[in-house]
């Protein structure tokens, strides 16, 4: 057998009142994509961010090509060439695609004072166009999207010449189109022997493109093994510690009267002329490619953003939106897509992360009724399994799972009439993705109208009672549940059928 | 469904959290006794009530400082608010203006300006450093030509009870300044408008999305602070029995410093009352104690300005994730 890559033995790391990893030992070998999979909090992140820099193991030694390594910061494991692509992308958006791919090592001018701008842009370019991409090394990475950022991360850590590189989901911003991209480049670095190490809770994709699969469960290592000896029930098995059958659980609800609808919305150049209406008790999923407008239709329908024309009936009757405050006021909801800039307030609580729209009911005289704010607290940790030491927790401290976990209860706390769910299991692991579907229908069945949007064509097939799909800002397409396939849905996403 | 609570952390202490939470008042107990070491006058009961009774002024302002530094913003006219509606009700009350109706209208006059602060804020979107240094100019400018450059001097006894009467062993101001902390603290660790304020600081972006009305929101913040720092002016000119139109300058670096010191962060979200308690009174102390010593006034603001440093290289080295 080749020698190993990279050793990891004893590792231990605990946070104040977690122990996120606990005793690990894993060998990865050159030329290998060894893949890590586990529920929310199982301690992924938590033992690759010690690989990578970010922070110190408790205990426990690393080797890395035979040599027991320190790794003091990210700095010295980029110079061992270790790189991490890390779940909360980590780019500076006042910069520039290649300011950030060469942040701290910029190609200098002779006199090695003022950076070589021109030089930096053509080496920037290059990554870039060997990736594939197409957009401008000179463009903010604030104008790009959530996937333009991760492609980024992607070439920053390649310029590297990193031995290991580690990617903490990097899938699940992406749409298909790139995840390939993407995939496409990871075998092509497998080949050339950098090791490859990968955290996903995509089981398809780790069947595909892995070597062998990890698997973590309550900080521990659960097993290690080759992917052909595996299947998807036992590593989810491995995951939970206990069988899991129903993926996508669908519950048939009864549907009611349309709640929702939406005639000719038009913004910008986003949104063109769309229309649809949602009734209680279903769930419609919309679908269309990384772009394609859903975002922006989710946000109007919020009054997150002005609407130029166009109108909205709820309950039959025309509302206008100035602002999130009213939707809400109005029954309506939205879970944002990006849960880090739109969604968590970082620094404060698992309480208040989870209970903000609450404190409006729970509040007496401006005052909050702590008490019944925890209850209710208490309840929803229960049923999501929000994994966090207490309340107070800083939300910053969760996994990411359990971050969206936090944001999914926010909402569940004001049981809105019109539910707008943009992504909601990204980041989910599989047994909690089965019960967020699960709750879903159980909402839909009380009532309430869902509007799911989602780049996984198979979570939205599997709740969906109807699917919309978007192109270039205009719906494209819209099956019934029994009408809709992978195929068809991607036909209209991509235009390679004539609309209707 | 099954719950997993996470698994309990077996042992150690966490000496970050520690420090954070008690090392304020370590430094105050270390500066404490190094000075009564250094004058036998530190430690007298008069001494430490005039601390106290100095401390009122820059702490009333300060309450107010630090729900703006929470929202991730701040405000530079406290100052100037405070001369303004210092000297307006001083000539209106030796004018004979009933002395509730007087304490009111300088507290409406805060309330204003702040409201001014707050909307150029939130309506004209300019940065809150910009917006309170106009208010900070125009505030000043105002007061100068209403004063026409004099003092007003000789105010009612009936109102400068409330800078020099005490209730028990203990000066007004001082019960004063304690009202107002935990009223203030009541407020912002009880109440929905507290919590917000930390939602807003913390995210506004994800704070609109949860509707909150960041507008109203802080505009208040605001108007909070222009009142507060109104009050701090009312028992200034009570106890001094004069509105000089210079009064108050300066005082918004004072209060920004007790603030920060307190262990409050600038790019919002994080920090609070006792911390900028703990903060004033520290700043205060050092004052007393570079006076007793017969520090010049010059090397005063050196050494505060040192300490501010100091103040935030400790909190980024205790957190690192603070931006
Ligand atoms: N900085 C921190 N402070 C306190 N606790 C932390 C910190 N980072 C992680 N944790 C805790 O450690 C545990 C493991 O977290 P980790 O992020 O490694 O999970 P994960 O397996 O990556 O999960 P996910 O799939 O949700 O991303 C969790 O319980 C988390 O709350
Ligand atoms: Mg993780």
């Amino acid at each position: 057998m080749t020698p190993s890559r990279l050793q990891l033995e004893h590792i231990v790391k605990s946070f104040p009142g977690v122990l996120a990893v606990q005793d690990v030992s894993l060998e990865a070998y050159p030329g290998e994509i060894l893949a890590l999979a586990g529920e929310n909090g199982a301690g992924k992140s938590t033992l690759m961010n010690i690989l990578s820099g970010s922070f110190p193991a408790d205990s426990g030694k690393i080797w890395l090509d035979g040599v027991e390594v320190n790794i003091t910061s990210p700095r010295r494991a980029q110079e061992l060439g270790i790189a991490m692509i890390h779940q909360e992308l980590a780019l500076i958006p006042q910069m520039t695609v290649a300011q950030n791919i060469f942040l701290g090592r910029e190609p200098r001018l002779a006199a090695g004072l003022l950076v070589d701008t021109k030089k930096m842009v053509i080496q920037a370019q290059a990554l870039i166009d060997q990736l594939g991409l197409d957009f401008p090394v000179t463009a903010l990475i604030s104008d790009l999207s959530i996937a333009q950022r991760q492609m980024v991360e992607i070439a920053k850590a390649i310029s590297f010449q990193s031995r290991v590189i580690i990617l903490d989901e990097p899938t699940s911003a992406l749409s298909e189109r790139e995840s390939d991209i993407l995939f496409a480049l990871m075998r092509s670095l497998r080949e050339q022997g950098v090791t490859l190490i990968y955290i996903s809770h995509r089981m398809e994709e780790i069947f595909n493109l892995s070597d062998r699969v990890a698997v973590m469960r309550d900080g521990q290592l659960v097993g290690v093994t080759p992917t052909k000896d595996l299947t998807i029930q036992t590593v989810v098995q491995m995951m939970v510690g206990r069988e899991l059958k129903d993926f996508f659980p669908k519950k048939q609800a009864e549907i009611g009267d349309v709640i929702l609808d939406a005639r000719e919305l038009r913004s910008g150049k986003r949104v063109r002329d769309v229309s649809f209406s949602l009734r209680r008790g279903e769930i419609v999923g919309l679908a269309g490619l990384v772009g394609s407008g859903r975002t922006e239709v989710a946000r109007i329908l919020f009054g997150a953003d002005p609407l130029d024309h166009g109108e909205i009936k709820l309950a039959g009757r025309i509302v206008h939106l100035h602002s999130p405050e009213e939707a809400i006021r109005l029954g309506i909801g939205l879970v944002t897509e990006d849960r880090k800039a739109q969604g968590l307030f970082l620094g404060q609580s698992v309480r208040s992360n989870a209970s903000v729209l609450l404190f409006e009911k729970l509040a007496q005289l401006g005052f909050i009724l702590y008490s019944k704010v925890d209850a209710w607290m208490r309840g929803a940790v229960t049923q999501l399994t929000i994994r966090t030491p207490n309340l107070e927790q800083k939300v910053r401290n969760l996994s990411g799972g359990n971050q969206q976990k936090v944001i999914i209860a926010r909402w569940l706390a004001v049981n809105p009439q019109v539910l707008i769910l943009d992504e909601p299991t990204r980041g989910i692991d599989v047994a909690s993705k089965a019960e967020i579907h699960t709750l879903m229908s159980e909402l839909a069945a009380k009532g309430m109208a869902i509007l799911m949007i989602s780049s996984e064509l198979p979570e939205i097939l599997g709740v969906s009672d109807r699917i919309l799909v978007m192109r270039e800002g205009r719906l494209m397409a819209e099956f019934s549940r029994a009408e809709a396939s992978q195929d068809r849905i991607m036909q209209a996403a991509t235009g390679q059928l004539a609309a209707g | 469904m099954t719950t997993r609570a996470a698994q309990p952390r077996p042992e150690g202490v966490n000496w970050s959290v520690l420090l954070q939470r008690f090392g304020l008042a370590l430094v105050y107990a270390a500066l404490a006794v190094g000075l009564s070491l250094l004058s036998d006058r530190f430690l007298t009961v008069s001494n430490q009530v005039n601390i106290f009774r100095q401390a009122t002024i820059n702490g009333i302002v300060a309450v107010g400082m630090t729900l703006v530094i929470l929202t991730a913003g701040i405000d530079l006219s406290v100052g100037s608010i405070l001369a303004l509606s210092a000297v307006i009700t001083a000539d209106l009350l030796k004018q004979g203006l009933p002395v509730p109706l007087g304490i009111l209208l300088a507290l409406g006059i805060g309330a204003l300006m702040g409201m001014v602060n707050g909307l150029m804020i939130t309506r004209g979107n300019i940065p809150p450093f910009i917006a309170t240094l106009g208010m900070l100019t125009v505030g000043r400018g105002l007061t100068l030509m209403y004063t026409q450059g004099k003092p007003f001097t000789g105010l009612p006894d009936a109102f400068r009870f409330i800078g020099t009467a005490s209730l028990g062993p203990v000066p007004m101001p001082i019960v004063v300044a304690v009202i107002v902390f935990v009223l203030a603290a009541i407020v912002l660790n009880r109440t929905r408008f507290g919590e917000y304020v930390y939602l807003i600081g913390d995210n506004p972006v994800a704070a609109r999305l949860a509707g909150v009305n960041t507008r109203q929101m802080i505009v208040l913040v605001y108007m909070i602070s222009g009142v507060c720092a109104a009050l701090a002016g009312l028992i200034l000119i009570a106890r001094l029995d004069s509105a000089q139109p210079v009064i108050g300058a300066g005082y918004e670096f004072n209060a920004i410093a007790a603030v920060v010191v307190g262990g409050t962060s600038f790019s919002g979200g994080e920090g609070g009352l006792l911390g900028t308690l703990l903060g004033t009174i520290l700043i205060e102390t050092l004052n007393n104690g570079l006076n007793l010593l017969n520090v010049s006034p010059l090397w005063e603001q050196v050494v505060k300005g040192v300490v501010i440093a100091l103040a935030l290289l400790f909190y980024k080295a205790i957190n690192p994730t603070r931006k």
